[in-house]
């Protein structure tokens, strides 16, 4: 039977909305306020869910003290109180909240302890959120 | 379609044992969550059912309606109990949050099918705001 298992992280982090792509003036009509040359951070809130049969002996899709392991050291050890633009993977994309849910969904994707991603949920602020399924 | 939820919370003990396991075994695996001695959690019922609204009421079902089953079919049974002696369905099942959101479907999915209105779409059970399971009813 398949059931779904899903969990929240936090995540404090800075970023800041810069495109080279765009001239400074471009850059502000762009982003406004997340452009502010020093930056500016945010405490994310990252909810992972699993899917899968339960496993019948425990009761479980993923064993959690596993997955907390697996997103520990793969997002949260990266991620947590750093600077996302310094990040290798941003160098050649904008740490938006859009890029940071696919970013973490892709190092998280084949790493699990059991189940498979069915979906990324980064939350930037209590106002808005973005996902990423598994189909794309 | 459109798809509607409705929470409620219960607050209930349990412990985790699989019964074919040795003790040594079970904690192994369960950690704290082993202790016979139960514990407990204040749980969140999220109950999501999908429809087209009533061209006469304008809703997707009665909320009213929802609230009372949800009451009459799962907190009844749950709320201020030990899930693991009170619960007829946890009595030689382990009560993980996987469980208890298939076990809560499979009470509510028959009164919710027979009101001939909106269909059960998931019901999502947080054990604490971090920690929750979902099911859809798939095989």
């Amino acid at each position: 039977m398949k059931a779904y298992f899903g969990r929240r992280y936090a995540v404090s982090a800075s970023h800041r909305l810069h495109s080279e792509a765009l001239n400074a003036e471009q850059n502000r009509a762009a982003y406004g306020k997340c452009n502010n040359p020093h930056g500016h951070g945010h405490n994310y809130a990252v909810e992972v869910l699993v899917g899968g049969a339960v496993n019948p002996e425990t009761g479980m899709v993923v064993d959690l003290v596993a997955l907390d392991r697996v997103v520990g050291e793969r997002v949260l050890d990266r991620f947590d109180h750093a600077n996302l633009n310094l990040d290798p993977v941003f160098t050649d994309r904008i740490p938006t909240t859009e890029n940071f849910c696919r970013t973490i969904f892709a190092l998280l994707k084949d790493a699990l302890p059991g189940g498979e991603l069915e979906h990324v949920r980064v939350e930037e602020t209590e106002n808005n959120f973005f996902e990423c399924f598994r189909e794309g | 379609m459109i798809y509607l939820t409705r929470r409620a919370t219960f607050s209930a003990s349990h412990y985790y044992w699989n019964e074919a396991w040795s003790a040594e075994k079970n904690f192994e695996v369960f950690g704290r969550c082993a202790s016979r001695n139960g514990h407990g959690h204040n749980y969140t019922l999220e109950v999501t059912v999908a429809g087209e609204p009533d061209p006469v009421t304008g809703f997707v079902i009665d909320l009213k309606w929802l609230k009372d089953a949800m009451e009459r079919e799962v907190l009844s049974a749950y709320d201020h109990k030990h899930l693991n002696l009170d619960a007829q369905e946890f009595q030689h099942e382990i009560p993980t949050t996987e469980n208890i959101a298939i076990a809560a479907w499979r009470r509510l999915e028959p009164a919710i099918t027979a009101a001939k209105g909106a269909k059960l779409s998931r019901v999502r059970v947080y054990e604490t705001p971090e920690i929750f399971a979902e099911f859809r009813g798939e095989a």
